[in-house]
């Protein structure tokens, strides 16, 4: 009969551990519907301010056999300035091509932003209306796809990638794409 | 100066609150009256140091103090001076430092009021009610410091959010934290009866008062929320289920059930243990509700920006607090007799119903609430709950809730006479079934909820309105007995609000050009025009519309687009014209052609819904009557003290 009155210290202390495991995850990170499957076509112009390489068009199929990133990135966006050191270092190891995805910003303002932060991209391709934005499911910049030599997303990370993110689970997934 | 000031006053207020929560508690134990003597002066003296920090937070606030970091988030030199004070409580520190002053208050409270209670009895509600302040004083001072300097200052605020700034943020956190931090008292009672081994009818006499003045604030406070979101966020919905929303909720339905039980326990001396469990748990989910706020657990439209420290601290004074009462309960509950005894059929029994459904409640909306989180801990995958499960789980346990409602009251204590009962309610039974199988025929279109919402609702209505005429037969009855009645009479009329809104509303997305009109039933409405208006802290488009019934115009409606300085995304204010019976909600979405002269807009008929908070203010209303009873207040002014003296001069006599 006494046994009885322990049962809601028992729950609770159920609950205390579910709380406390809960407080280990983060509930906004939800898992793209994307990783595993072919990252989605698109043919956009990329950006530069003249010459041949203004007229020249990017498609992901450009990329086919290599493993390559694909980060989004706008000027306005605040976080992007957080991980563009992280970036821009990741380009001078020269281990893996970055490509920019430049959402819904204007042109002039994409190139005065990179003239100054530096320019960590192979090339970025220009969604000034954001529709390959839609297709990519980004719901917010930034955001950045690893995508393997068959043109298949492996891994999205939603917001900036922290030199922590980049050691512990990028760069470890890059090196053994690149191996098979 | 003054944040520093605010702050060395925080600081003070931990240490007294550490002195008010152990010795007056060990002075109790020991029986030293010195230590015992403490409790008052020590919970005064705490509520004094809370309301200067918060005045100088406030006063912050008023002066644009952008070098404080909180203000500088929070506010903004443009922001009109109503907001700017409340903007207070905009953010997390400010809502914890308001946490703390109602708790304050409430202690205060106490001690003012409760002159006739036993001074030992007195020191352990006091000190329990310390030791609950100075875990949230060392919350905000090792965590969310809001008295924080930010150096150089900024040149002006980030503002405050935009959806916050609509009157419902002057009256709804304050009004939910009265609620909510009102259970604290009754746990308070509840742990020092724990403690003293005194657990009898008294005990249940004292809490109850302080109990149901909580419960009113906190109805007042969720029904407050239900309205902000029907007004500001513009998509006419009036309850979503939301993790924080449920977090108000939750402590709502257990304090209802302890509201109900606690009378049990003070008319019969029985349910006990069970009434110290309630009083527990309605608190802890108090305490859970800010945890699952405050720490990011949930994903929420109230998403505020978190901390990991801040989690890891509450979630540690949660396992303290309602580990430790538990813990108290597991050890003190076996001794406390059962009491007398009941009959099967009796007023004990439909009562002990009552609080199992309503505790059933609450632990659905619980696991409803927690579910993502369990999945997620378990690895099994990231899933919403969304209303769906809680339409499905809740709606059906509050139907035999409803039918009780009708009963309890009119039933005897120790055993019922079920054929009396029969007799007494028959003719309301069948006035339901009328209403039931009438009423609904009236709509436009039939529909199996409505009728059987109204059924329930007139049953309630009908047979609370036989048995307060019988009752008059035998002379006036007490405040508490109306209070009773008229919170059942507030619970029938929400549940008429809620079944026809839920069935019979309207709602079109509609495109218009100027001059256009759309129908909705027997009203039309035309679109006169959009016009950009300002404001002082952001632009607006305001659109113009001529509502008309049966061709006879009634009002013209003024609705906004506003984009606030500070904020991206766009906000509604939407135009409502407030019925008894109905409400036409429009809303401007978006301009559709380059010129502003074609608009999306929303348009909604919402038959009743303003029952839904109606009845919530009947509920809090009959509440504020059983409070006031006067058998509550006899014995206080009896042995009042100079307090309560000094405005009923006389009455004691």
């Amino acid at each position: 009969m006494r046994r009885v009155f322990l049962v809601p210290l028992l729950l609770f202390f159920v609950l205390a551990a579910f709380l406390a495991i809960g407080l280990t995850r983060d509930p906004r990170e939800v898992p793209s519907p994307l990783v595993g499957r072919p990252a989605p076509g698109f043919q956009l112009p990329r950006l530069a301010a003249a010459g041949p390489e203004a007229a020249a068009r990017f498609s992901p199929s450009d990329m086919k056999g290599k493993v390559w990133l694909l980060n989004v990135w706008a000027s306005w966006c605040v976080s992007c300035r957080e991980e563009h050191p992280v970036l821009l270092e990741l380009a001078r190891r020269g281990v893996v091509p970055l490509v920019g995805l430049n959402y819904k910003d204007g042109s002039a303002d994409a190139q005065r932003w990179l003239a100054q932060h530096g320019n960590p991209y192979l090339l970025s391709a220009v969604d000034q209306d954001g529709r390959v934005g839609i297709d990519y499911g980004v719901y917010g910049v930034p955001e950045t796809y690893v995508i393997d030599q068959a043109g298949v997303i492996r891994y999205k990370q939603i917001g900036p990638i922290s030199a922590e993110v980049l050691q512990t689970k990028v760069l470890p997934l890059i090196r053994e794409l690149q191996k098979s | 100066m003054t944040p520093e000031l605010g702050h060395l006053a925080l600081i003070l207020a931990l240490l007294v609150a550490l002195v008010q929560g152990v010795l007056p508690i060990v002075g109790a134990h020991r029986g030293t009256a010195a230590w015992i003597a403490l409790a008052r002066p020590a919970a005064q003296t705490q509520f004094v140091l809370v309301a200067i920090a918060f005045a100088c937070l406030t006063a912050a606030f008023v002066a644009n103090d952008f070098s404080v970091l909180y203000v500088a988030q929070h506010s903004h030199s443009k922001l009109p001076v109503v907001y700017r004070a409340a903007a207070v409580w905009g953010g997390h520190e400010g809502s914890l430092l308001l946490w703390v002053l109602m708790l304050s208050g409430w202690t205060l409270a106490v001690t003012l009021l409760s002159r006739q209670l036993p001074q030992a009895m007195v020191a352990r509600v006091v000190g329990v009610l310390g030791l609950v302040a100075a875990g949230f004083e060392l919350l905000i001072l090792a965590t969310s410091n809001p008295f924080e300097r930010l150096l150089p200052a900024a040149a002006d605020g980030r503002d405050l959010n935009p959806l916050l700034q609509d009157p419902g943020l002057v009256f709804h956190p304050p009004m939910l934290y009265m609620g909510y931090v009102g259970f604290s008292v009754a746990f308070a009672f509840a742990i020092a009866a724990l403690l003293s081994g005194r657990l009898d009818a008294t005990w249940a006499r004292w809490s109850r008062p302080w109990t149901t003045v909580a419960w009113v604030c906190l109805t007042l406070g969720v029904a407050a929320g239900s309205m902000w979101a029907y007004y500001e966020l513009g998509w006419g919905g009036w309850w979503f289920w939301d993790p924080v929303e449920n977090a108000s909720f939750m402590p709502w339905l257990m304090g209802t059930a302890l509201i109900h039980s606690l009378a049990v326990t003070e008319k019969r001396g029985i349910f006990k243990n069970w009434t110290v469990l309630l009083a527990i748990g309605a608190f802890s989910l108090s305490l859970l509700g800010t945890f699952l706020v405050r720490s990011g657990v949930l994903t929420s439209v109230h998403a505020f920006a978190t901390d990991p420290r801040r989690g890891i601290f509450i979630l540690s004074f949660l396992i303290a607090v309602i580990g430790g009462s538990l813990a108290l309960f597991a050890w003190r509950a076996p001794k406390v007799g059962s009491g007398g005894i009941f009959a099967a059929l009796s007023r004990e029994t439909l009562l002990l119903v009552n609080n199992v459904l309503l505790v059933v409640a609450a632990g659905s909306v619980l696991l409803g609430t927690l579910y993502p989180l369990l999945i997620d801990a378990l690895g099994l995958g990231k899933l919403s709950v969304g209303p769906p499960y809680f339409n499905a789980v809740f709606v059906p346990i509050m139907v035999p809730l409803l039918v009780l409602v009708g009963l309890g009251p009119l039933a005897r204590w120790k055993q019922l006479d079920a054929r009396d009962m029969a007799r007494r309610l028959r003719i309301a039974f069948v006035l339901a079934l009328i209403a039931g199988a009438v009423l609904p025929a009236l709509a436009d279109r039939w529909s199996g909820l409505v009728a059987f919402g109204l059924l329930l609702a007139v049953w309630i209505v009908a047979s609370t309105v036989f048995q307060v005429r019988e009752r008059l037969k035998a002379g006036f009855p007490p405040l508490s007995y109306w209070g009773m009645h008229l919170a059942h009479l507030g619970l029938a009329v929400t549940v008429i609000g809620v079944v026809m809104v839920k069935n019979h509303e309207v709602e079109k997305d509609v495109r218009m050009a100027f001059g256009d009109t759309v129908q909705l039933g027997s009203y039309t409405i035309r679109l006169l025009g959009v016009k950009p208006v300002d404001g002082p802290n952001y632009m607006a488009q305001r659109g113009d519309v001529e509502l008309s019934k049966n061709g006879q115009p009634l009002t013209r409606l003024l609705h906004e687009k506003r984009l606030y300085l500070s904020s991206p995304n766009p906000m509604t204010e939407a135009a409502i014209d407030n019925g008894v019976a109905r409400d036409i909600y429009v809303s401007l979405g978006e301009a559709l052609d380059a010129t502003g002269s074609v608009w999306s807009v929303r348009v909604y008929y919402k038959p009743f819904v303003s029952w839904i908070w109606g009845g919530a203010l009947l509920m809090a209303l009959g509440g504020a009557l059983a409070a006031a009873d006067r058998r509550y207040r006899l014995k206080r002014r009896a042995a009042a003290g100079e307090a309560v003296a000094a405005v009923t001069t006389g009455a004691a006599a």
